[in-house]
C-alpha cells in the first residue's frame, strides 16, 4: 500500500458520487485519472485491503434487523461451527473473539421474524446455544479508519 | 421499497461495478435506465436505506490489529446517559446499550474501539471506564483473533 492507495481508502469511506462516471469525478478531486482509480480500487479489494466496495446498506431502515449473537464453541469444534455458521446468508459477519464466548456474529435478516428463525437453524445444526443481544439502544455509529 | 428497489439491493450488495459507468452497468441488467438507477440510490440514501456509498476497509489490512469490544455492566438508571458520553468518545466506533445474558455474560454496555495494539486499545478502555465512574460494576474487553466472515446484507428471494 503506497501513499495514493492511503489517499484512496481515507477519501473514499463514505460520499462515493452518485454520476453517470463517478470514478471520473471521486478521481478528479483526488487529481488522478479515472482508469487509475479503478484498477487501484480493484487491486486494494483483491488484496483484501478493502473488504467491499459500493454502497452500505441498512437492513433495519429497509425494514429488517440486524442481531448481534455470541456462542461458546468447544476449541476442537471450531472450525466446523465456523463453517457452519458462515454458511448462512443471514450472517453478515462473524468474528473469533478471546473469550469463553468465542465466536460472535451479526444476523442481517430482511424481516425480524427471520432472526429466530436463523437463530434457530444455528442451533440446530451445531447442537450448541446461541445467546442473542440484539440492541436495545443506540449511542453513536460512524466509522472512519485512517489508513 | 418496491420490486424494483429489491432488485438493485440485491444487484450492488456484491459491491458496485468497477468500470466507468455502473449506475450504468447496473441497470442495464435490471432492465431500467441509469438516471433510474440514481434517483433510486439517492432516495435509499435520503432515507437512511444506504447508510453511505463507498469502501469499506479491513481493519487488519490496515494495521488495525487490536480490535477490541469493550464491554461493561453499567447501572441501569444511568446507562443513557452515560451511553451517550461514551458513544461521543472519538475512539468509539459503535457504542450500544444490549440486553445481559447471565450467568456468562453480565454485560449491557458495549464500545467498540479500534487501535493499532492493545496498549492502545486498554488505554482507551481506561478512559471508558473512569468516564463511568461509580456507575460501572465491571468491564472486560474482547479481541478479535480472526475475521471468520465479512460481507454486507445479503437479500434473498
Amino acid at each position: 500500500m503506497d501513499q495514493l492507495d492511503r489517499r484512496i481508502v481515507n477519501a473514499l469511506q463514505g460520499g462515493f458520487p452518485i454520476a453517470e462516471r463517478p470514478y471520473a469525478v471521486a478521481a478528479e478531486r483526488l487529481g488522478i485519472g479515472e482508469t487509475e482509480l479503478i484498477d487501484r480500487l480493484g487491486r486494494l479489494l483483491a488484496e483484501g485491503t478493502l473488504s467491499r466496495f459500493g454502497p452500505m446498506f441498512d437492513a433495519e431502515r429497509m425494514g429488517g434487523a440486524f442481531c448481534l449473537c455470541a456462542m461458546r464453541v468447544p476449541a476442537d469444534r471450531f472450525e466446523e461451527v465456523a463453517d457452519a455458521v458462515n454458511a448462512m446468508p443471514e450472517v453478515a459477519h462473524n468474528y473469533a473473539r478471546a473469550h469463553a464466548l468465542n465466536m460472535w456474529f451479526v444476523l442481517a435478516t430482511e424481516r425480524p421474524e427471520q432472526v429466530a428463525a436463523a437463530i434457530a437453524a444455528i442451533e440446530r445444526t451445531t447442537g450448541l446455544a446461541v445467546l442473542a443481544m440484539p440492541k436495545e439502544a443506540e449511542y453513536c455509529i460512524g466509522l472512519r479508519l485512517a489508513a | 421499497m418496491d420490486a424494483i428497489d429489491r432488485r438493485l439491493v440485491r444487484a450492488l450488495q456484491a459491491g458496485l461495478p468497477l468500470e466507468p459507468q455502473p449506475y450504468s452497468a447496473v441497470g442495464e441488467s435490471l432492465g431500467i435506465s441509469a438516471g433510474d438507477v440514481m434517483v433510486r440510490l439517492e432516495a435509499m440514501l435520503e432515507r437512511g436505506a444506504i447508510r453511505r456509498i463507498g469502501a469499506v476497509p479491513n481493519h487488519y489490512a490496515l494495521g488495525y490489529r487490536a480490535n477490541g469490544m469493550t464491554v461493561w455492566d453499567v447501572d441501569d438508571a444511568r446507562i443513557d446517559a452515560l451511553g451517550r458520553s461514551v458513544g461521543g468518545l472519538d475512539f468509539v466506533s459503535h457504542c450500544y446499550r444490549r440486553p445481559r445474558r447471565p450467568p456468562l455474560w453480565p454485560y449491557n454496555l458495549f464500545a467498540m474501539v479500534h487501535g493499532r495494539s492493545r496498549a492502545e486499545v486498554e488505554e482507551m478502555a481506561g478512559r471508558i471506564a473512569a468516564l463511568l465512574g461509580s456507575a460501572v460494576r465491571g468491564g472486560d474487553v474482547l479481541y478479535s483473533t480472526r475475521i471468520l466472515k465479512k460481507t454486507g446484507l445479503r437479500l434473498m428471494d
